[in-house]
């Protein structure tokens, strides 16, 4: 399959005008309640540094604070599988539910999960995996990935969702309403989680001192999946660990605030033992952590916490959409992530961003998000083939930028050039950047120019 | 080599530079407690009511719920018709129209309440029910999550949980539904100081 570049997937999304700005509204809606939500509390930058503080000791104590979780779980009556990659996540999954005899699966919001493939994996080999949150329910049956990791289904309107819903669980045709469509879902779920043996969940935080995790949810879905099953499987990446319970007072009052804007999400649940005659199994996966840990420029990226806010804020991601990215981790954090797993693959996404820093500043664990992005950029020029016409002109940009005399001798002559640019030249199709953009009004002169003449 | 083994191996081989932990945090306390409490809970779509005694829970739920509906109460002071403690299949819970569960404690800053599983039985019956009744005692109100960190020992039971509102989503177009798979209703009678 031919791979796309984030400019070549985004300019199928901006064919629908109307829609991308929808998009680019919505997420601005959400990144205003998030700023409301943070300035109603006075300490706000106090958490976000103590939250990333605690995460460093995290990552610099990531070998024993993983073997004290295990011991922990394990003194808890918790069965601890490690994974080195999605490839062995999944095959425990596969195993834990063949010894269970489980035949019905609920699953509830998990990246980690999207990350691994693990729905595919398992529906080949004959599972059908039910999705439980809403937004994944609906991009399920659309056969579709997630396109936000808070907000899976954010690139839909409630007209598709009803076109999606009369398909699949017979809601009236063109029904649209909210609150129908979400009171049919309740209807079919709720039925599955009767029917349901195994319940699969992510997990947020999990809990070095203690050998517990916590899950957050609105919905409630990952409770009423796993408090009904026998069987729950819980896959965790390595680096979700924290040290101690009370350091959730700090990330929870993070992470809603951060995502949705809201004080807390309506259910943190909190698991340290099975139900009696009931099993508990916590999954611990790698898949590229420790590599990503590896890197001193990027290592910082594993602090994240899977809020979104730096998808809401992004100016790139809110109007060019998730799937632009082809990642499972979408927006600014996924394009620091997604090059340390596969640098050709993601090469144009460190590029997919103005560099404005707004990611960096509403990210409630302080990673330096940006100037990540600007770091990739540097490892892919070196390494991975960025088209001639790319090449040649950041060739002569480089030469140009490094030698003074040159730089003002080239802005003289852009200066002329400008103006006498034909729009034919601008606009015609071999030059890309000339699509959505006009040339800027010439100055007469540089501000070099034109301070030598005014500082007196 | 084992997983467990090549994973911790690759942590030890490029462990970052070793940080310290950082200490907890403590913030000044709420002087209105209870007028905080009130806008948190209300934030998040729950109600809250206060009362002086639970003859005034009583009153609500027989006003609000009729005699064929489930009523299952894990309160003395408050009767229903569903004995949760008798039930050993939480599917039997299915039907129930509004639980009444006492609350460990509530959180001022965000309307959370901690949940144990001792308080519950089951741990699916405040999610199962369609209604979800929670009392709460007004010295227990607490400032912020770090205080209730403090207090709750989280590891003391195989589960506990905060609840700070009905089930709700906004995965259609971010329009708010309250009543996604759990309770349609969160109303949280908040017993006052005699």
């Amino acid at each position: 399959m031919k791979e796309h570049t984030h400019a070549q997937a985004a300019a199928e999304f901006i064919k629908d005008d109307a829609r991308t700005h929808w998009h680019d509204e919505t997420l601005w809606h959400v990144r205003s309640k998030r700023d409301l939500s943070a300035q109603g509390i006075p300490e706000w930058e106090t958490l976000r540094d103590r939250a990333s503080a605690t995460k460093d000791y995290v990552l610099s104590h990531l070998g024993e604070l993983l073997e004290q979780f295990e011991s922990n779980a394990l003194a808890n009556g918790v069965e601890v599988l490690w994974a080195k990659d999605a490839k062995e996540h999944n095959e425990h999954v596969y195993r834990i539910l063949q010894e269970n005899k489980v035949e019905n699966i609920v699953k509830s919001k998990s990246i980690l999960t999207e990350e691994c493939g693990l729905n595919h994996y398992l529906e080949d080999k004959g599972y059908d995996v039910v999705d439980t949150d809403l937004g994944e329910r609906i991009i399920q049956f659309a056969k579709q990935a997630p396109s936000h990791i808070v907000l899976p289904a954010i690139h839909l309107k409630k007209q598709d969702i009803g076109e999606i819903f009369h398909k699949h669980i017979g809601t009236d045709k063109g029904a649209s309403d909210p609150g129908y469509l979400t009171e049919a879902a309740r209807q079919h779920l709720r039925k599955k989680f009767v029917e349901a043996n195994a319940a699969i969940t992510g997990v947020n935080f999990g809990i070095a001192e203690t050998g517990g995790f916590v899950v957050c949810t609105n919905e409630g879905n990952a409770d009423m999946g796993t408090h009904l099953a026998d069987i729950h499987i819980a896959c965790m990446g390595i680096e979700k660990l924290i040290p101690r319970a009370a350091d959730l007072g700090v990330f929870l009052r993070l992470l809603a605030r951060s995502a949705t804007g809201q004080s807390i999400t309506n259910y943190s649940s909190h698991f340290h033992k099975a139900a009696p005659g009931k099993k508990l199994y916590i999954i611990l996966v790698d898949n590229g952590r420790t590599e990503q840990l590896a890197r001193e420029d990027f290592k910082n990226s594993l602090k994240c916490i899977r809020c979104g806010a730096c998808m809401n804020t992004c100016p790139i991601y809110r109007r060019s959409g998730g799937y632009s990215y082809n990642s499972t981790v979408p927006g600014p954090i996924g394009s620091i992530l997604s090059p340390g797993k596969d640098l050709k693959k993601f090469s144009t996404l460190p590029f997919a961003s103005t560099l404005c820093g707004s990611c960096s500043d509403v990210c409630p664990v302080k990673i330096n998000i940006h100037e990540q992005l600007y770091k990739w950029r540097q490892v892919i020029t070196e390494n991975v083939d960025m088209g001639a016409s790319k090449r040649l002109s950041m060739r002569v940009a480089g030469a140009t930028f490094g030698k003074p005399v040159l730089y003002d001798l080239a802005g003289k002559m852009a200066r002329t050039a400008l103006k006498f640019t034909p729009d034919s030249l601008v606009y015609s199709s071999l030059n890309v950047w000339g699509k959505h953009r006009d040339l800027p009004e010439v100055p007469k002169e540089s501000f070099k120019e034109w301070y030598k003449k005014n500082r007196n | 080599m084992t997983s467990k083994e090549s994973i911790l191996n690759a942590i030890k081989n490029h462990k970052p530079e070793a940080t310290a932990l950082p200490e907890l945090l403590v913030f000044p306390k709420e002087p209105q407690l209870i007028e905080r409490y009130e806008k948190g809970l209300n934030g998040n779509g729950g109600k809250l009511q206060q009362v002086q005694s639970l003859a005034e829970v009583q009153q609500y739920v027989n006003s609000h719920y009729t005699a064929d509906q489930l009523v299952a109460s894990l309160v003395d002071e408050v009767s229903g018709n569903v004995d949760v403690r008798k039930i050993s299949d939480p599917h039997d819970l299915e039907h129930v129209e509004v639980a009444v569960v006492r609350g460990e404690l509530g959180v001022a800053e965000n309307g959370a309440i901690w949940m144990p599983e001792a308080n519950v039985v089951h741990r699916v019956l405040p999610f199962i029910a369609q209604h979800l009744i929670i009392i709460i005692e007004e010295e227990t109100l607490l400032t912020n999550m770090h205080e209730a960190y403090q207090k709750v020992n989280v590891a003391e039971s195989g589960y506990g949980v905060f609840i700070a509102g009905p089930s709700k989503t906004a995965d259609i177009e971010q329009s708010l539904v309250i009543g996604a798979h759990g309770p349609r209703s969160l109303t949280v009678f908040l017993l006052r100081k005699s």
